[in-house]
């Protein structure tokens, strides 16, 4: 009962290693890869051969910030619809965000999920937990308790941890568990109602504006904490040039502090909001241009450690409506990749380096044993080919929700094959 | 702006939603013909009644007494049938969303819809889904085309032309959708735009729009030939913008004495309502020599009219 991927172009972000070969799979497991490891063996003993000439095969991607609706908004994502395109946009393993009705702020909310998306799909999935009780910012959550039952990490999802106190207790008490503190990064009182970056163009569209310190303010104060406490600190969507900029510094002074940015931020600036499109209103909101250059720099540098989709699915009735009242967010499972993918088209990184900030890194940060393709690792991989153009399309979205500023978009990059614990999840 | 060959309309748009999309051919022949209908307003009853058996449905969103009644009157002058939604206490309280309000207002056949809205871009969206035209009668700290349009041609009728002219815009500009399409607008005649106004009422980056920015009043006001005052919107503050509305009117508020730093013809505009006391002294609002508040209002009539019109005519029915 082997499987053999043959003639690859094989991408290994752990050993740091790109190099033509073999992947043999055995059930569930990677049992040998390298080159000609194929011809180790008699073909009668493969049960199927696949003949990757010509495409690239690396560690199935990770996505370690995913809204699902389920439970709560099962109408715009249900956990099998996600995991449906999670493999499509050739994910294998998927954090979950705990925006969840209810909260992931206990147990039974964790291990509820956990069981669900067993019953649905192969799929490698967990969840945060919220930082504090019901996300109200002053109580905090049984950290010992849910990091047990498996939970990777706690935050407030998409709400600021802003009381200095909650965070300094949760930064100290989380040193007890190893447990990782994932910051969304915006002051709510610089923020406040506002509906874009500020700048020229909310001036010009007449909306209220959003200033960009809001986030650095945020980071600059926590990475104090961070300093005074040494515990493990994750900034999520990372957005302005100043942003960038601190945690740059940080690094440099040897702070346990990594974080993340989604393909928006790298990919569109505000400009793209045009005549109010709703469909690009997210949060952090997309930044002037020098914010855009500078979050490509700080994936360059290694300043910002991993890619992200922030898949936050909408449906159409919260987003059809004036720019102030529509939902925010966009889904990102499927666009994933192709995105990511343009870092390498225009130069920015190697592809080698896109996949590391799509598998090894996040599974670093996370502590998750994925991301790898080293013998004996869980057989899950991803078969792409990184040139093939196409048409984003989201009428062939596996999501239930269709809110992607991406439709109609040519792109570079596609899925061919995801294979999760040795089985093809998904095949184009 | 090239009219089209076989259409006699004189605007390429089939909508009205902001001053940006306007090219100055188009603003001209709009000023040109609001300003006809000005002179003719003043002798009753030998206007041709070119909009005869159009529907024209005002649909505010937000409470307004004189662009409602002006868009109204305009209508009937040219004898559309108008009939006024007030929607603030509508069918929206009860969870109809703007779209199935077009939905339903398309079924009517209406011929033009001129709305005001509390959101930005909330015109836009509507014009989207309807096929009348559309007019923006105000969008949220938007636009308000029709306004600058007014200011503009009352500006011409008193100074000839706008081009060259200082204009002080004073105010809380971060909350108003006149100072915008005013900037837009009156640049583009050729105007120098100045904003005078404490930096927290100043929106980021209106600088870009081409104007220079004064927080000294009286610093700001010197050589102006108009001085436009823009109301404190303070239904719209949420937080601290301006300590007291004392210390505004010190600062920030139009007075002989402050007027006395602006050219000596300088004129008075505000797009009303005032607050008296608070941005501009209430006798200088009412001093005729100075003041050309009521003409705004009067000439409003008379731009809107052409508004309709130029949005009309061509269209077959």
């Amino acid at each position: 009962m082997k499987d053999a991927y043959i003639n690859a172009k094989i991408l290994d972000p752990k050993k740091n290693k790109e190099f033509i070969g073999d992947i043999i799979v055995e059930k569930d497991k990677i049992i040998d890869v390298g080159p000609n490891v194929y011809k180790k063996d008699k073909p009668k003993s493969y049960t199927n051969v696949h003949d990757c000439k010509n495409l690239f095969i690396s560690p199935g991607l990770l996505d370690i910030r995913v809204s699902l609706g389920e439970p709560g908004s099962e109408h715009k994502e249900s956990i099998k619809s996600g995991c449906k395109a999670a493999f499509a946009g050739g994910v294998t393993t998927v954090v979950c965000l705990p925006n969840t009705d209810p909260v992931i702020d206990n147990v039974s909310v964790a291990e509820y999920i956990q069981k669900r998306a067993k019953e649905v799909s192969k799929i490698n999935l967990y969840t945060y937990g919220s930082l504090t009780k019901n996300f109200d910012g002053k109580n905090l959550c049984e950290m010992g308790l849910l990091s047990k039952a498996g939970v990777k990490g706690f935050t407030d999802a998409t709400k600021s941890i802003e009381n200095s106190a909650v965070l300094k207790r949760a930064l100290e008490y989380s040193k007890a568990f190893d447990s990782l503190i994932i910051q969304f990064p915006e002051d709510k009182n610089l923020a406040s109602d506002g509906v874009m970056n500020e700048g020229e163009i909310s001036t010009r569209l007449g909306l209220a504006g959003i200033p960009s310190i809001a986030e650095v303010i945020t980071i600059e104060r926590d990475l104090r904490l961070v300093e005074a406490t040494g515990a493990k600190y994750h900034v999520s969507c990372v957005s302005t040039a100043e942003s960038v900029e601190v945690i740059r510094n940080a690094k440099k002074k040897g702070l346990k502090v990594t974080c993340d940015t989604s393909p928006q931020y790298f990919t569109l600036n505000e400009m793209a909001i045009e005549d109010y499109r709703t469909f690009v209103k997210i949060s952090p909101p997309l930044r002037s241009e020098k914010d855009r250059v500078a979050i490509v720099n700080g994936l360059k540098d290694g300043t910002i450690d991993a890619i992200q989709s922030d898949h936050s699915p909408q449906d159409e009735d919260n987003k059809r409506l004036p720019f102030n009242h529509a939902e925010k967010g966009i889904i990102g499972l499927e666009t994933l990749l192709p995105l990511s993918l343009e870092l390498y088209h225009n130069k920015s990184l190697s592809l080698l380096d896109v996949i590391k900030k799509l598998t090894k890194n996040p599974a670093d940060i996370l502590n998750l044993e994925h991301g790898t393709l080293s013998k004996g690792s869980k057989a899950d991989l991803l078969i792409f080919d990184p040139n093939k153009p196409f048409v984003i399309d989201v009428k062939k979205f596996k999501s239930k929700s269709k809110n992607s500023p991406f439709d109609k978009k040519p792109s570079q990059g596609k899925v061919i094959k995801t294979i999760c614990s040795g089985e093809v999840s998904y095949a184009a | 702006m090239k009219p089209l060959k076989d259409s006699k309309r004189a605007l390429l748009k089939s909508h009205l939603l902001s001053v940006e999309d306007l090219s100055i051919p188009e603003i001209d022949i709009l000023l040109n013909k609001a300003n006809f209908y000005a002179d003719a307003n003043k002798q009753r009853g030998k206007l041709e009644k070119t909009l005869k058996g159009s529907t024209v449905i005002t649909l505010f969103f937000e409470t307004s007494t004189r662009t409602k009644t002006s868009f109204e009157l305009a209508a009937k002058r040219l004898g559309a049938d108008s009939i006024g939604i007030n929607a603030s206490a509508s069918a929206i309280k009860k969870g109809e969303t703007l779209i199935d309000t077009a939905m339903t207002l398309n079924a009517m056949h209406a011929d033009i819809l001129i709305v005001r809205h509390p959101d930005s871009g909330a015109v836009k969206l509507l014009s989207e889904k309807v096929n009348c035209a559309i007019i923006n009668a105000g969008d949220g700290t938007h636009e308000h085309p029709t306004q600058a349009l007014l200011d503009a041609l009352t500006i011409k009728r008193n100074k000839k032309n706008i081009k060259g002219l200082n204009i002080a815009i004073c105010g809380d500009v971060l909350h108003s959708r006149v100072a915008r399409s005013n900037i837009l607008l009156l640049s583009k005649l050729g105007a120098r735009i100045r904003i005078i106004a404490p930096p927290t009422l100043i929106p980021k980056g209106i600088e870009n729009l081409g104007v220079e920015i004064f927080n000294n009043m009286e610093k700001g006001l010197v050589d102006c030939d108009i001085v436009m005052m823009l109301r404190l919107q303070t239904e719209r503050m949420k937080g601290l913008y301006v300590p007291s509305t004392r210390e505004y009117f010190k600062f920030y508020g139009l007075n002989y004495e402050k007027l006395r730093n602006a050219k000596k013809d300088a004129l008075i505009m505000h797009p009303g309502p005032m607050n008296r006391g608070i941005e501009i002294d209430s006798s200088l609002a009412d001093n005729l020599d100075r003041s050309v508040i009521h003409q705004q209002v009067e000439i409003g009539v008379a731009v809107r009219m052409a508004c309709l019109e130029m949005l009309t005519v061509g269209i077959d029915k």
